[in-house]
């Protein structure tokens, strides 16, 4: 069995809560729940889910931003939080991040070469003309001009200052970059660029990605495996033809109908009163029963597991199609399957 | 809500608590023997040691303090040796002065430095915004004693449309007429300041209000602009205004101390400054303490009233 | 550094200030070596002199002390005083304040608790109060104004290191290995010195005038030091004999501390770039329209059954010098019940070509510099909209054309009920007692599948959830039958599944009420969901306009084509995202013939001349270039010499 390189076990993480005066429990909210996932070496994990279901907040733990409330990641087989409390600077020399609004992660007072530096000097140890060299190296990765190096964020665009974000994160020379919705914030010409570039780096670094999106087809184009969150759980996770082929998940089935295509078929809509469940008062059974079409009482009573579906191959874990549903959808989706969806809920 | 109100009435125990400690603190820190102090230089020993067990002096800090505390908890704040009366008396007959003078100015000035600021915003660049934001610019630049000064001379002494000082006529005064008479001068000095800054913060907040996404879509509906700058972009800027108007009521408390000694208004401003120089220090503790702790629960209604406005605003 | 210095000597009374202010300090600065007589001996013979007496210019105090004399040394203290004691309060503050707003927590709330203590007290009191302890002088009014000023700065500061300790910055200078004292030093620090030095600028002024006050009272300066103050209090004795004494040490607090707010307010202006960008300016009712002449399209022929047509709509936004052509020559039409897509790149002008039209770019910097805006609604004849008084096109504001807009949040007011909102929209335009309207307004409610609408109604656009909101804002502009919705990127901000509502919605409700609708999107899958025709925009025009399906199927121009390769398309994961190298032109700097030429492969040298005209390729399909993709050669010829 092939080991690894991230191993999240039961991860979880509740903002609020704790005791209130007189004893009183106040809710959390719970925003990702019990999280397990592998991550392979080399592999591009796609982690797809819609606002506030918790996909962010995972991302986040894996860098040492948050802190886990409860579970472990492992990296290499280490525990990542006895990582961070060794020599936080150690964690980030393996993993990095790359942010998704690209203009707020730059501090609009510093020069690009400011930026770029920080990680070079403290992470790398560089000084002096390696310095020199390395940085206008890492301009050169991400296609920037040289002469760039002495200007200030805002003269640049959109998508000069997210290849600016990817440059830094390659700085610390890491092994995972964890891209937390790295092209949403841009207009689609320059999403493709940036889609290409972050393809080009992968295979020329060696790099792991988890790539997190809302957008279903920039998750599909980049991604090897897929894994979808619904209100802080993975649901469903195979690899990414199988998720999109055969999609075992009512949620996914949901997501994949509503996404128009251009020149596509017409999308499907649920009833209008589908709304996501309350954070602070969570149902007690499968979170998407209420807006699933096919939910019967079981899918109300209990919470399903995420349990293996099938699989192509047993020896590789990875691989395992799985997911979190009483009564998965076993007929794979067709071009016109739109439309039985659409018979379904109706 | 009641919650709301509830919480915020029980956070506010703590504040008061606080006032009083660093009040009390204040008082101990003060060099030289409080009991010498008040008996000043007529001080027998025994009078001395009797004194000092009354006050609880010879106990350690913490118990002097708790022994302090209950005291002023019973309403007894001492006795003022320089006026030979309770200080309570005194504070609150001063301050009563004082809430009279300080709230007609509060009044007079949220009303002249919202207006102002609403023209001054609606109006912008035009020849009222620059006339007001002049206006304001002398205003909060202006020292408020000098200015009562200029009024006095003004209109007092040279036009004799007002009395020269004073809250009441010595002969035949003492009626409400009389008191309007006596309040206009030092109340219009003493709102100057505040209203500038009022104005000042009204004509911005209008502005950044003015440019949110829904008074477009309130224009986009087909309102007319009167509609739009009062019935939309004010409602919020109000709310915005609140606690500012909660930080402008304690300068213009503050701002009183001025007026009164400019005006000779017999309130609790002028009665601080005199107890500072005489050194009564009781006479300071308890009219420190009273003023703030009646600014604390104004700034408390001010809270409570914006969280009625704002309904964004959770327990 | 230059360029602050710039902006503030833009700023005439900035100046003013600074130039007064420089006068006065160097004043300040030169007393010493002035021919003054000493301002402490007293000359009883000689007391209270008048202004412009002999050997003392501005006459003698209470003591016979020369006036002026005074005033200069008084005026060195004040300044020295009131500036110590801003510095203190500014450095003391601003540490607290950072350290709070930066660390937040445990130690955010024991800091802000005791700067709330000190705010317990109102501002003299607590002055007074110190000084009680430390007794009068002027150190003890010094240490006294600076401790109570301190809550100012902390709180300010406080609040901008909020702001900024939360930004993705601080996380990357984080992850780039920077600890706690770095991130402190370098990246927050530099943001928050401008509300630094924009508080520090605004408050010395005021400081002064405190430390002034203190004096006034005797509690500060004591005989013989006098600081202008203490001049004033001493003289208040004489105030109606001798008013000199007293108002001259005023009029110098006044002049001082007038020219230090003036350059305190410049200085504010020139560092916060809201100001810059012209943020704060109050965009008028109505879009400015400065339009030469019709341009004489206008009589529309009478087989033209269009509702809405417009012609070479010119909008500019004018930033100081800069002119950025947002909207350059956009022509369409809008035919009754018809859905038209007007796609486009963020900057292409779709939004604003959609604001325009009712005249809703925030003005300044918005002008509408030509063209032509045909309304031909059901009941009137046809008008053009830009040479309407605003009270018609408020008329014709959410009655016979409403918008819909992107953020449901921030587009409906936060403070009004959603069925107050509804009821205002319906009364501005129909005559109905508000009974009528409520009823009305949670009738539309329901027709937007809204559940529970009675009790929505009283709800607040914060208690509903994204999608709802969109409904409302839906509702709202159906709220007196329009005749055209104008949908400014409806769904943008909303979740795919929500996304998938509310476009079946838009759908449902203009098949049952004959609406037309003027989509705006990025989104070519969404434009392909619901609109009979399509506009792709670039670079302010039109480059492409036609059927949805035949657009989407052969493209004519190579934006269009190249654009529709971009997507990456679901179920198609083999389909690689082709991406568009460079940017579009900035707006402000169009270059002459067609604009996508620099980015375009197939350009050649008569694509960069001269203006290239919207052609007609097919019947109903019309395209900016002067080779069409898809056709022969022959053809785009023929189409050339048209």
């Amino acid at each position: 069995m092939i080991e690894p390189l991230l191993d999240i076990s039961g991860l979880s993480r509740t903002f609020g809560g704790g005791k209130r005066w007189f004893g009183l429990d106040r809710p959390g909210v719970h925003a990702v729940q019990e999280v397990d996932l592998q991550v392979m070496r080399g592999e591009t994990l796609g982690i797809v889910g819609e606002s506030g279901c918790g996909k962010s907040t995972l991302a986040r733990m894996l860098v040492g931003l948050d802190t886990p409330t409860k579970g472990r990641i492992f990296y290499e087989g280490n525990d990542l939080q006895a990582m961070i409390r060794d020599d936080r600077r150690a964690l980030s020399r393996h993993i990095q991040y790359v942010f998704q609004d690209p203009l707020s992660s730059l501090n609009p007072r510093l020069r690009i070469r400011d930026i770029l530096a920080a990680p070079l000097r403290h992470l790398r140890g560089l000084h002096g003309h390696a310095l020199e060299t390395r940085l206008a190296e890492l301009l050169e990765i991400v296609n920037l001009r040289p002469e760039f190096i002495t200007r200030y964020p805002h003269e640049f665009s959109g998508g000069q200052a997210q290849r600016i974000g990817i440059a830094r994160a390659l700085a610390a020379e890491p092994k995972v970059l964890v891209l937390d919705e790295p092209v949403s914030a841009l207009d689609v010409s320059i999403q493709a660029q940036v889609l290409k570039l972050l393809k080009r780096l992968k295979s020329e670094f060696d790099l792991t990605y988890l790539f997190i999106s809302h957008d279903l087809s920039v998750v599909e184009t980049i991604s090897d495996r897929i894994a979808v969150m619904y209100f802080g759980r993975i649901i469903e996770q195979a690899p990414a033809r199988q998720l999109f082929q055969s999609p075992a998940h009512h949620y996914t089935r949901l997501l994949i109908a509503s996404a128009p295509i251009p020149g596509g078929p017409p999308i499907v809509a649920e009833s209008s009163d589908a709304e996501l469940p309350d954070p602070l008062a969570p149902p007690s059974g499968c979170a998407f029963a209420p807006r699933c079409p096919q939910a019967q009482e079981a899918c109300r009573a209990r919470r399903p597991l995420l349990e293996a579906f099938s699989s192509q191959s047993k020896l590789d874990t990875s691989n395992i199609h799985r997911v979190a549903c009483l009564f998965p959808a076993r007929e794979p989706l067709s071009r016109d399957s739109r439309t039985s969806v659409d018979e379904t809920s109706r | 809500m009641y919650r709301y109100i509830l919480r915020r009435l029980l956070l506010t125990i703590p504040v008061l608590l606080g006032l009083t400690v660093i009040v009390f603190l204040i008082m101990s820190l003060i060099p030289g023997d409080p009991a010498l102090a008040i008996l000043g230089s007529y001080a027998t020993p025994e009078n001395l040691a009797r004194l000092r067990a009354e006050l609880g002096l010879d106990l350690p800090l913490p118990q002097q303090y708790l022994v302090w505390l209950g005291n002023i908890l019973q309403g007894d704040f001492g006795r003022s040796y320089t006026l030979n009366r309770p200080v309570l008396d005194e504070v609150l007959e001063r301050f009563s002065a004082t809430l009279i003078l300080a709230g007609t100015s509060l009044a007079i000035c949220v009303v002249l430095g919202v207006v102002a600021g609403i023209v001054s915003a609606v109006r912008q660049y035009g020849w009222a915004d620059r006339i007001i934001t002049l206006l304001v610019l002398i205003g909060i630049s202006v020292p408020a004693f000098w200015l009562g000064m200029l009024m006095i001379l003004l209109f007092a002494v040279e036009l004799r449309w007002f009395p020269v000082s004073g809250m009441y006529a010595i002969y035949g005064g003492g009626d409400l007429p009389d008191l309007l008479r006596h309040l206009i001068l030092p109340a219009t000095a003493l709102a100057v300041v505040a209203a500038g800054v009022i104005a000042r913060l009204t004509r911005s907040n209008m502005l950044e209000v003015l440019r949110q996404d829904y008074i477009r879509t309130a224009r986009a509906k087909g309102l007319d602009e009167r509609r739009v700058v009062f019935g939309h972009a004010f409602k919020v800027a109000l709310v915005n205004l609140i606690p500012v108007i909660g930080v402008q009521a304690g300068f213009v408390i503050g701002g009183a101390v001025y007026i009164e000694t400019v005006f000779q208004w017999p309130g609790i401003g002028r009665m601080l400054v005199n107890a500072i120089s005489t050194r009564d220090i009781l006479l300071v503790q308890g009219g420190v303490l009273v003023v703030a702790a009646s600014y604390v629960l104004f700034n408390l209604c001010a809270d409570l009233l914006q969280h009625w406005l704002d309904p964004r605003i959770k327990a | 550094m230059m360029a602050f210095i710039r902006l503030l000597a833009r700023n005439r009374l900035a100046a003013f200030g600074a130039l007064m202010l420089l006068l006065l300090l160097l004043l300040a600065l030169v007393t010493p070596l002035l021919p003054l007589l000493d301002p402490n001996i007293t000359d009883p013979a000689n007391r209270l002199q008048p202004l412009f007496s002999e050997g003392h210019w501005l006459g003698t105090d209470q003591l016979g002390r020369d006036i002026l004399s005074r005033l200069l040394w008084g005026m060195r203290i004040s300044l020295a005083v009131g500036i110590a004691a801003s510095l203190v309060a500014a450095l003391l503050g601003s540490l607290i304040g950072i350290l709070a707003g930066y660390f937040g927590g445990r130690t955010d709330n024991t800091l802000m608790r005791g700067i709330d203590m000190l705010m317990a007290f109102p501002y003299i009191l607590l002055a007074l109060a110190i000084v009680a302890v430390l007794g009068p002088g002027l150190m003890n009014a010094l240490y006294a104004i600076a401790i109570v000023n301190i809550p100012f700065f902390a709180r300010n500061i406080r609040g901008a290191t909020v702001g900024i300790a939360h930004r993705e910055f601080i996380d990357a200078a984080r992850l780039s290995g920077k600890g706690n004292t770095r991130i402190l030093a370098t990246e927050i620090l530099p943001n928050v010195l401008p509300v630094i030095v924009i508080t520090l600028s605004t408050t010395v002024g005021w400081m002064i005038l405190e430390t002034a006050g203190l004096s006034f009272l005797g509690l500060g300066a004591q005989p013989p030091q006098a600081d202008l103050g203490s001049m004033l209090g001493e003289g208040r004795r004489m105030m109606i004999n001798a008013p000199h004494v007293a108002t001259l040490p005023g009029l110098v607090i006044f002049i001082l501390v007038m020219s230090i707010n003036l350059l305190g307010d410049g200085v504010r202006d020139a560092l916060d770039p809201r100001l810059k960008s012209g943020a704060l300016s109050r965009p008028a009712p109505m879009t400015r329209i400065r339009r030469h002449e019709s341009s004489g399209a206008a009589p529309q022929k009478s087989r033209d059954t269009a509702l809405l047509r417009v012609d070479d709509l010119r909008t500019d936004f004018e930033v100081g010098r800069q002119r950025y052509h947002a909207v350059n020559g956009v022509s369409f039409t809008i035919q009754p019940n018809e859905c038209l897509g007007l796609v486009g790149e963020s900057g292409s002008g779709k939004s604003v070509t959609a604001l325009s039209l009712l005249g809703l770019v925030a003005s300044p910097p918005g002008i509408i510099n030509g063209g032509d805006i045909h309304l031909h609604s059901r009941h009137q004849p046809s008008r053009d909209l830009l040479s309407l008084k605003p009270r018609e096109i408020r008329h014709i504001r959410g009655n016979d054309v409403a918008y819909v807009f992107q953020d449901p949040l921030s587009t409906l007011h936060p403070l009004i009920k959603v069925g107050d909102q509804l009821v205002e929209a319906i009364r501005q335009h129909q005559p109905l007692s508000h009974p009528a309207a409520r009823e009305l307004a949670v009738k539309l409610l329901g027709q937007v599948r809204i559940p529970n609408p009675e009790q929505r109604a009283s709800q607040y656009p914060h208690e509903l959830s994204g999608g709802m909101r969109q409904r409302v804002g839906i509702a709202m502009a159906l709220a007196n039958d329009p005749e055209l919705i104008i949908a400014d990127e409806p769904t943008t901000a909303l979740d795919v599944t929500v996304q998938a509502q509310i476009l079946s919605l838009i759908q449902h409700l203009r098949e049952e009420k004959g609406t037309s609708v003027l989509f705006i999107t990025h989104d070519f899958g969404v434009v392909s969901q619901v609109c009979d025709r399509v506009a792709v925009m670039y670079a302010g025009r039109i480059v492409e306009i036609g059927p949805t399906q035949e657009i989407l199927d052969n493209p004519r121009h190579p934006y269009t084509q190249r654009l529709i390769d971009c997507v990456p398309r679901l179920g198609e994961p083999d389909h690689e995202p082709a991406a568009i190298p460079g940017l579009p032109p900035p707006a402000n700097a169009l270059p002459a013939g067609c604009a996508f030429a620099e980015r375009c492969d197939l350009a050649e040298p008569r694509c960069r001349e001269g203006n290239i005209e919207l052609i007609a390729t097919d019947k109903e399909r019309q395209v900016r270039c002067i080779k069409p993709l898809g056709l022969t050669a022959k053809i785009s010829e023929g189409i050339e010499h048209d």
